[in-house]
């Protein structure tokens, strides 16, 4: 597992320095007049000391390039989507569309509590799906939630951490936005099985799944209020890093 | 029973509910603990009844059109600001944000709705401690000194009326701001007394500090919560993601919302030193992103190297280590004093902080009719005898509700009322 995953590693982050950037570094440019700091992080911190925000980050030069990116793909394609979507739709249509999307990927939910073997979670998922599919009207309510029967929010992710594969080399993803190598790779998994055995399959009409994934790709982005470069920091992407890696090992442990 | 009598009984039942319904019912905080009233969200049945959404729309101004902004910001691109305007001719209000916070912050916000509802443009302001303002709007790009920031805010507003004076009607200003916004609103309309562009009506303090020295060193000292401070903060947060996990396991799911964390607060209430410690996290952040951009718009030196070049790719994960470990004090001694001490050799740090205080300026406070307080006695940025002093100071004019910690209460529906009255000419 170890060995397949530094194999991995070093594929992805070959192919992936060719592709977007050869020669961009992440040091600052220096110059004949350049003077240390006042302050500097050997005179604060203990040598040796590895801190939450310094993630593993080896293709930083990349992922800095594809978070740029995603400011703008979201500031001239994917926000105004967003926006015409909300503008033509009435609130509680969107409400019903999200219901919807929400239910049909219980799909992986399912598949990745059984993988870890947490029954009772996966017992429940599939209640909300059989409950959600019928009294919910093919998913467009949700009733399950207001009976107790609280979403179990699992992917492949989660999966391979349960079973203690570390993150690996942080990864902004263009378009998708922050992941790992360990979640990448998640992210393939459920996306290949949710297409070849989930809802997909069942349906088995490309023109439904490609409207299908469309829709869900601008719910779900209007229903993440975060915007790239919004929070006001300049070090929005130190925090952003941090946080996700923190999210992701409380999503894992429990 | 006789008529007489029903009708007597009668009165004295319906009549009495009647009688105590027209004084004023007593305002009612939920959080006594100033640490959560602060931190914590005011549960909606408290909060002000005020619209979902009111015209608002964005603008930038450039107050120095010509600087060059290093490519490390290359995301800054002229001060953002929001009007909320009525349709027909209004009074309009400035408003000033606190530390760290923007025009659309949530506090903001719902000032503007609750201004809006009641027949004002209001104009927000972001702080002058925010990037976004350091960056594009400071002249001296060293926030905190309450003379030179004033006159940056006076100077943002000017140009926001211009950019907006084709849009909307207005018929005289009024101006306001909270936490340091609070304090540089005294500043600001000490100025517009000379300048008299605005010539405000009324100006109203909302939970200032007495001294921005002083309160700022209460806010920082709240670190001291973690246990083996700064350095240590990374076991704490752990801590914290446990108590997360444990809370999440027992509920039974997760939500990052407020109505979860309400429940997960009612059913695991937090420790002391842990809303202390948040408290100083959440300061110590703004703070850091401050300190970073002052540090880089003047060249560096202080926790970033002097004279090196940092691109839209540069990593900034050392500088974030550093900015994290540098408190105001010390951003008050290495940085801010020796910075205005090249214009006036002859500044001490004990002049400074004198200088940013509600005191240096006390006669003007005293005669400043136009000028109101609303504050809360247990607000926490403030030092033992600072809020009797307040009381003193403002007499008649200060409005200070028993809680509601360093405004927790702003959208409490009798903080509302008063803002609104006050600004009406009709406080009491």
């Amino acid at each position: 597992m170890m060995l397949l995953h530094k194999f991995k590693m070093v594929i992805l982050v070959a192919l992936l320095s060719v592709v977007f950037l050869s020669g961009c570094t992440t040091l600052p440019r220096t110059g004949p007049d350049t003077e240390p700091a006042i302050r500097q992080q050997a005179d604060l911190v203990p040598e040796g000391t590895v801190l939450d925000v310094e993630v593993y980050d080896p293709i930083e030069g990349f992922n800095r390039g594809a978070y740029r990116f995603n400011y703008y793909f979201d500031k001239f394609l994917f926000l105004p989507i967003v926006a015409t979507y909300q503008f033509i739709m009435p609130d509680y249509a969107e409400d019903r569309v999200s219901s919807f999307v929400d239910n049909v990927y219980e799909f992986n939910n399912f598949t990745n509590n059984l993988l870890q073997l947490k029954l009772k979670k996966t017992g429940i998922t599939l209640s909300r799906f059989v409950i959600n599919t019928t009294v919910g009207v093919a998913g467009l309510w949700d009733p399950a939630t207001r009976w107790g029967l609280h979403r179990q929010k699992e992917d492949f992710g989660q999966t391979l951490g349960h079973y203690g594969v570390g993150h690996g080399p942080y990864i902004v993803l263009p378009v998708l936005g922050p992941s790992n190598l360990r979640d990448t790779t998640g992210l393939v998994t459920d996306a290949v099985a949710f297409a070849v055995a989930g809802p997909p399959a069942w349906v088995d009409d490309d023109t439904t799944t490609l409207v299908f994934t469309g829709v869900a790709a601008v719910d779900k982005r209007k229903r993440i209020p975060f915007r790239y470069y919004g929070s006001g920091s300049p070090f929005e992407y130190e925090q952003i890093r941090m946080l996700y890696t923190k999210k992701r090992e409380l999503d894992i442990s429990n | 029973m006789r008529p007489w009598l029903t009708s007597i009984v009668l009165f004295l039942l319906l009549g009495l509910p009647a009688a105590t319904l027209a004084v004023d019912k007593p305002y009612f905080y939920p959080y006594v603990n100033p640490l959560e009233a602060t931190v914590m969200e005011l549960p909606p049945f408290y909060q002000a009844d005020i619209p979902d959404k009111v015209p608002t729309k964005t603008f930038k101004v450039y107050p120095f059109p010509e600087r060059e902004i290093p490519k490390v910001f290359w995301y800054e691109d002229g001060l953002v600001c929001s009007l909320t305007y009525q349709k027909k001719e209004a009074p309009l209000i400035f408003i000033i944000a606190g530390t760290g916070a923007r025009h659309n912050s949530p506090k903001m916000v719902n000032m503007q709705k609750a201004l809006y509802q009641a027949g004002y443009h209001v104009i927000s302001i972001t702080s002058p401690t925010h990037m976004n303002f350091i960056v594009n709007a400071s002249s001296t790009m060293t926030p905190g000194n309450l003379r030179e920031d004033a006159k940056d805010l006076y100077n943002v507003m000017q140009l926001a009326m211009t950019k907006v004076k084709d849009d909307i009607k207005v018929s005289r200003y009024h101006l306001t701001g909270y936490s340091l916004g609070g304090i540089q609103s005294a500043f600001v309309s000490m100025l517009d007394e000379e300048k008299k562009v605005f010539d405000f009506e009324r100006v109203l303090l909302i939970n200032p500090p007495v001294n921005l020295y002083t309160s700022v060193n209460i806010l920082d000292g709240m670190l001291k919560n973690i246990p083996g401070g700064a350095n240590n903060f990374d076991a704490w947060l752990d801590n914290v993601m446990k108590k997360l996990a444990e809370a999440e396991e027992q509920m039974g799911y997760f939500e990052l919302n407020g109505d979860y964390i309400y429940k997960a607060y009612k059913r695991f209430p937090p420790r002391e030193d842990f809303l202390a410690a948040l408290v100083g996290v959440s300061f110590r952040t703004d703070s850091a992103s401050m300190i970073f951009a002052s540090d880089v718009m003047k060249g560096g030196g202080f926790i970033t190297p002097k004279n090196v070049g940092m691109s839209n790719s540069t990593a900034l994960t050392p500088y974030y280590v550093v900015a994290n470990r540098t408190s105001f004090e010390d951003y008050f001694k290495q940085h801010f004093v020796p910075f205005f001490q090249k214009s006036d050799p002859s500044l001490t740090e004990e002049k400074m902080i004198r200088m940013l205080s509600l005191r240096s300026i006390e006669p003007y406070l005293k005669s400043a009719r136009k000028m109101g307080l609303l504050h809360n006695e247990d607000d926490i940025i403030l030092a033992p005898g600072e809020i009797g002093y307040l009381d003193q100071l403002f007499g008649a004019r200060a409005k200070i509700f028993p809680t509601g910690g360093h405004c927790g209460n702003m959208n409490h529906q009798d903080v509302v009322d008063f803002m609104v009255d006050f600004f009406a000419g009709q406080e009491g």
